[in-house]
This record gives structure tokens, C-alpha cells and sequence, in this order.
């Protein structure tokens, strides 16, 4: 599935909530149900620092795809996390690169990802694509 | 009865509505709400009489500095100082703890001692941390007990004649803690230190008397008491602060310049180089006197009360624990829930209207006494009700069953 798909997907699932406690409470059993990234890769180095929350990404290649996985301890950072790995996970270097990431406004997370939100997903987000610029030029 | 209804008419902001809910607001230890006589003392001097000050012959300029210098004495009196110029305007606690700290580079050599406590907000550690790398002195610190107390025989023992000056806060913005601030002092300068007390978080909540208390340096921020931010108050005693360099050069901070040399100028304006925050300083005025009408007698016995009200009714959760539980402490509550990020619970309260702070509270060396990544920090003001604890209790339950 395309990047552009999967954000459709999302945004259509994320049309059926009716109120922010339905959206939220998704997103929370998605940060708990999921297992995102092995325990040996929690390391220091790949910490993203937030203020509040921290964040953890791997990325390795598979193939052609990146493939990311990661972790945070708190749980709505980490349920939001789960949505973006959807989004960003098993792609082209390229596509990575060149996606927007607009699909999270109309999902209503948008206060997430503003640049003051002290939890350290906007800086995953420039961190996802470091990881493909690196892999592309490595292909290139 | 306190007339909590009366005084939250003087508060725009508490009528406003948050993601569809009526505002909570519990984030007052971070910045306190502004009454509309402080607002309308901003519209005032920007609509009547804005102009600079202590330069122009003309009368604008002289109507607004005598309103600046009125600010002064206000805040003169508030905190009991001996002379008007005692009190140097600030930008707030944190630059008048740099004014400091800078000023202190002249005075300490290598191997001199100076004494932080455990409960310090960033900006009463680091400025000391950089005093000490630029001067070879030694960083020592007071160390806390689990109710978020400082161990004072463990003060007792690091005074010694190497140390040359104690920095602690009169009230922890972390915990809420009441700090012994006399007995700090009074052992401080049985020694011979100087003493420098953050007053960002007392303001709000106490009336310090600074010759009483008899600190050599207190700060403190306006926004903290109802008044605006960039802007707050050091004050110093006299002989202190005729001991310190000036901080910043610039203009009215001079006698007199050539190339050769310059004059400084007398306090307090020695300090106050360039323009200062001249409306802010008018509107800090304006907050002394708004928070001084309502009484801090009065504020202090019902902050108490909601202070009581919300920890009972906290506590009520199963799995709710308090950090900071000495019996001197003022209306702010740290708290966790059992395995729960404090960063899930202050997203989800938001989404329900209600202001709280989650995080460090900038007070990292605290949370790691706690081994916790954080609190969630709900700190109550004057114009706060008990209802709106009931909203915050519901809040915090609901938050719980959904993270759990």
C-alpha cells in the first residue's frame, strides 16, 4: 500500500469517532497492544528526546523498504507512534522522503505534532525521514 | 467568607471555555491570571502616557516616570525593603539570579564554596553551576527527604568559612515545600555568607519581609502575582549590591562616558541598562496593589482550605500518590497515578478543559530523587473554587480508567 493509501485509510477509520474520548481511547489501546520495537534497540542512542515523553526509533532496511520500529513510555505518545510506523514503515526511501504528514491534522492529533508539544514526536518525524535520506543516498 | 465568586469577575480569561469545556485553570505555579485592574493599567499607560523614561524633559516622559517609580515603591513597601533602590527592575527571578551569579564572578576565587539546595527550579541551579565553572568555586547541595524537605543538619554540615553564599527557594515549585528560610539565613551568615532566596513561587501565596527575613537578595517574578510576564524584581541590600559589578552596560546605567573611561550610575540603576519593560513595571505595581487589596492574610488561609479540600479528595483514588507532603507547604500537588505516564493524564485533563503541568517542572535533580520521569502538578491560586477540584478529581478518575 502507497503512503497516501494507508493516511486514507486512516483518515476514514478516524471519521467514525464521534467525540475525542472514542478517538483517544484508540489511540491508547493502540499504544498498549502493541509490541513496537525490541528491547535491545532501546538504547541511549536511539532516544529522541522530548521534554516530557521519550521516544525510541530503529530503522533497518529490508530490501528496498525501511522498516522502522519504536517505543516511547508514555502510552498516547506511544498509540500515536503506532500510527505513524502504519504510515512511514515498509516504504521506499523516496516515498518516505517525500510524504507529507497532513493526514494528522484531519485526524485530529494535530495539537500532537505542533513544535511546542513538548513530546518529542515532531522530532521523530525528522528523524524518520534522517533515516531515509541516509538509506536513499545508499542506494543512490 | 472569602469572596471567591467577587474576584473571579476580575479574571477575563477564567470565563473562557477550553476544547468546549469551562477552563479549569491549575497551572498557576507556571504563571498566575491577570485581573482587569492590572490589564486596564497596561491599556492605560499605552493609551495615555507611553514614553521613556528618566531621559525626556518633557511630560510624558515624566508622567511615566513617576508612575515607573511609583511601581518601585510599591513594590519597595510589598517586601519590606529599607530604601526604594534597594529594588532593581528586572525582566523576572531569572535574570535577577544571573544579575547575581554574574556579579558574584568578581568576588568568589577558586575553592570557595557555595551551597544550592535539592528542591531548585533550573534557573536557581545552573546560573550557580556557570559562576562556578567561570571562578574554580565548588558547587555544594542541601540535600531533601522524602516529604520533599531539606535535611537541615545536612546544611548544618556543609556551611563551613569556605562557603560565600547559599541560594535556595523560599517555596519549591515542584513540590510546594515552605523552606525554613530564616534559619537558612541566620546559619548562612554565621559564617559569613551571603544568602539569596527565589521568591518566583512565595510571591504568589506569601508576603516575605525581606529585613525580617533578612536575605541579602530576594527575586521574584510579576507573573507569578497577577501581574505580567518579562518583568520582576531583585532586591538586594545596599552594601551587597554596591559590591557587585554591573551586569549589563548600556544607557542609563552611567555617570559619565568618554572613550577613556565611564562612571557608572547609582543604584538601582546601575542595573537597569537600557529601556526597561516600562508598562510592565507600571502593571507589576498594579498587581502588588490588586493582590494587597484582597489581602495575603486572606489569600493564605484560603489557598490552605483548597489546598486541604484537593489532597483529601485525591487521595480518594486508588493508586494516587503525593509528592511533596511536608506540612509546610503551600496550594500545589505533584502527583502519579500507579504506572501511568504523568504525560497521558495532563493530555487527556486538557482535553477535558483543565489546566494542569506535567513534566520536570524544570526541577529534574527532584524527580530523580523520586526515580520518576515526572508529575502531573495541579497548583491552585485565590480566584480557584472547590467545585473546580471536584472537576479535576472526575477528571483525573476518568483519565484513569481510560489509561488503565
Amino acid at each position: 500500500m502507497t503512503i497516501k493509501a494507508i493516511q486514507e485509510d486512516l483518515i476514514d477509520e478516524f471519521s467514525m469517532f464521534e467525540n475525542w474520548e472514542e478517538r483517544y481511547q484508540y489511540m491508547i489501546d493502540l499504544g498498549k497492544t502493541l509490541p513496537l520495537i525490541d528491547e535491545q534497540y532501546k538504547t541511549q542512542e536511539n532516544i529522541i528526546k522530548g521534554c516530557q515523553s521519550r521516544v525510541w526509533v530503529h530503522a533497518e532496511m529490508d530490501g528496498d523498504k525501511v522498516v522502522f520500529t519504536a517505543d516511547s513510555d508514555a502510552i498516547i505518545t506511544k498509540g500515536i507512534i503506532a500510527i505513524l510506523i502504519r504510515v512511514f514503515s515498509n516504504q521506499n526511501p523516496q516515498d518516505i522522503i517525500d510524504a507529507d504528514t497532513d493526514f494528522i491534522d484531519e485526524i485530529g492529533l494535530k495539537e500532537h505534532l505542533s513544535p511546542t508539544r513538548a513530546n518529542g514526536l515532531v522530532s521523530m518525524i525528522k528523524q524518520l525521514k534522517m533515516y531515509a535520506i541516509a538509506y536513499q543516498t545508499q542506494l543512490n | 467568607m472569602f469572596p471567591v465568586e467577587d474576584i473571579r469577575k476580575d479574571f477575563p480569561i477564567l470565563q473562557r471555555q477550553v476544547n468546549g469545556k469551562p477552563l479549569v485553570y491549575f497551572d498557576n505555579a507556571a504563571t498566575s491570571q491577570t485581573p482587569q485592574q492590572v490589564i486596564d493599567a497596561i491599556v492605560d499607560y499605552y493609551s495615555n502616557y507611553n514614553a521613556n523614561i528618566h531621559r525626556g524633559v518633557h511630560s510624558l516622559s515624566q508622567e511615566a516616570t513617576d508612575k515607573y517609580e511609583e511601581a518601585r515603591l510599591k513594590i519597595q513597601k510589598h517586601f519590606n525593603a529599607k530604601a526604594s533602590h534597594e529594588i532593581i527592575m528586572t525582566a523576572g527571578t531569572t535574570h535577577g539570579i544571573n544579575l547575581v551569579a554574574s556579579g558574584f564572578t568578581a568576588l568568589l576565587k577558586k575553592g570557595d564554596e557555595v551551597i544550592v539546595s535539592a528542591l531548585e527550579h533550573h534557573s536557581n541551579i545552573v546560573p550557580w553551576q556557570m559562576l562556578c565553572e567561570r571562578t574554580g568555586a565548588i558547587l555544594k547541595v542541601i540535600p531533601m527527604n522524602d516529604e520533599g524537605e531539606l535535611i537541615i543538619s545536612a546544611y548544618d554540615e556543609l556551611l563551613s568559612e569556605k562557603t560565600k553564599l547559599v541560594f535556595v527557594n523560599h517555596i519549591s515549585n515542584a513540590l510546594g515545600t515552605i523552606n525554613p528560610i530564616e534559619s537558612i539565613v541566620q546559619k548562612a551568615h554565621a559564617v559569613g555568607a551571603a544568602v539569596l532566596i527565589d521568591g518566583a513561587q512565595a510571591c504568589p501565596h506569601l508576603k516575605a519581609d525581606v529585613q525580617a527575613l533578612d536575605v541579602d537578595f530576594y527575586v521574584a517574578s510579576a507573573h507569578k502575582m497577577c501581574g505580567p510576564t518579562g518583568v520582576g524584581m531583585l532586591y538586594g541590600k545596599e552594601e551587597w549590591l554596591n559590591k557587585l559589578p554591573p551586569y549589563q552596560g548600556g544607557g542609563e546605567m552611567i555617570a559619565e562616558v568618554t572613550f577613556e573611561k565611564t562612571t557608572y550610575a547609582d543604584l538601582p540603576h546601575k542595573f537597569e541598562a537600557g529601556t526597561p519593560n516600562i508598562c510592565g513595571g507600571i502593571a507589576f505595581g498594579a498587581a502588588i496593589d490588586y493582590m494587597n487589596q484582597i489581602g495575603f492574610k486572606n489569600i493564605e488561609t484560603y489557598e490552605h482550605e483548597l489546598l486541604d479540600y484537593a489532597t483529601k479528595r485525591l487521595l480518594e483514588i486508588e493508586g494516587l500518590k503525593i509528592y511533596g507532603t511536608s506540612k509546610n507547604k503551600t496550594s500545589v500537588i505533584s502527583f502519579n497515578l500507579k504506572d501511568i505516564h504523568p504525560y497521558d493524564v495532563g493530555t487527556l485533563l486538557d482535553k477535558m478543559g483543565i489546566a494542569v503541568r506535567t513534566g520536570h517542572h524544570c526541577a529534574q535533580p527532584i524527580m530523580d530523587y523520586f526515580k520518576i520521569p515526572g508529575t502531573i502538578r495541579a497548583s491552585f491560586a485565590f480566584y480557584n473554587t472547590k467545585n473546580e477540584i471536584d472537576t479535576l478529581v472526575e477528571g483525573v478518575k476518568k483519565a484513569k480508567m481510560m489509561l488503565s
